[in-house]
């Protein structure tokens, strides 16, 4: 493909608004797609399946409440995709589990995206996502 | 050891068999994060619980991996199933390997 001079402005502009946007991005998304490829060995992912509830403001960074769901999965990765460290922590489910259900608290260093991603007991993957607004950060500066 | 760790468990004493009974848990641990400074400018060491589990009569009920990005004081919720009268195991693993454990008994009338 060509790159018209059109096409490069575009692109400048675009890069423009991601760098000019006001809260800082401590992850890489490099990281974020690792650990996402780390669970799911590059599996495609459906979004039927999972409920991640949590608060869409959270006053304080350093203790969210989240709660996932999943019914049927085997386990649960939740992951802070804007935090230093993107992962947050995996649920394993054993045979006694009565719900794929967890509830815990997580720190978040700002404004960003929680991902939940169930590993299905046939394999499959499903994953759900919600934007958490921080007003304070939760990792010390 | 850290300092003041205290697991505390809330499960219900009594259930019917199968029932889907709801599990607490907190322990108290600073499970400092690794990213915070001190005074001085000094990064403070990693040190947190990376792992709990909880067994029931030595079978498996859920096991978490646990991330910095986990609140002071773990708190987990979840719901488990009882076959039978028997005791909850409850296990944590600390980064500098200690290990404390907490057991509840439960009665199926």
């Amino acid at each position: 493909m060509q790159i018209t001079r059109r096409d490069a402005l575009t692109l400048g502009a675009g890069a423009l608004t991601l760098a000019a946007l006001p809260m800082p991005v401590f992850a890489a998304t490099a990281d974020v797609d690792a650990a996402i490829a780390e669970f799911t060995g590059g599996a495609e992912m459906g979004a039927d399946g999972i409920i991640l509830t949590a608060p869409e403001i959270a006053e304080n960074g350093n203790t969210v409440p989240i709660e996932v769901s999943a019914p049927g999965a085997a386990a649960i990765m939740v992951l802070a995709t804007g935090n230093p460290t993107p992962k947050v922590g995996t649920i394993n489910f054993g045979p006694l589990a009565a719900a794929q259900f967890a509830s815990t608290r997580i720190r978040l260093a700002g404004t960003q995206d929680v991902m939940a991603i169930a590993r299905m007991q046939d394999g499959s993957f499903v994953q759900a996502s919600a934007e958490v607004k921080v007003t304070i950060g939760g990792c010390g500066g | 050891m850290a300092d003041g760790v205290k697991p505390r468990v809330r499960v219900p004493k009594e259930a019917s068999a199968g029932e889907a009974i709801q599990i607490k848990t907190l322990i108290s641990h600073p499970m400092e994060s690794g990213q915070r400074k001190d005074d001085d400018g000094n990064t403070i060491p990693r040190s947190i619980i990376n792992r709990f589990t909880v067994e029931f009569e030595g079978e498996n009920v859920i096991d978490v991996m646990l991330e910095p990005a986990i609140s002071t004081n773990p708190y987990f919720e979840f719901e488990a199933t009882v076959p039978t009268s028997g005791t909850f195991v409850f296990t944590w693993y600390d980064d500098d390997g200690d290990v404390y454990t907490e057991e509840k008994a439960i009665t199926v009338a």
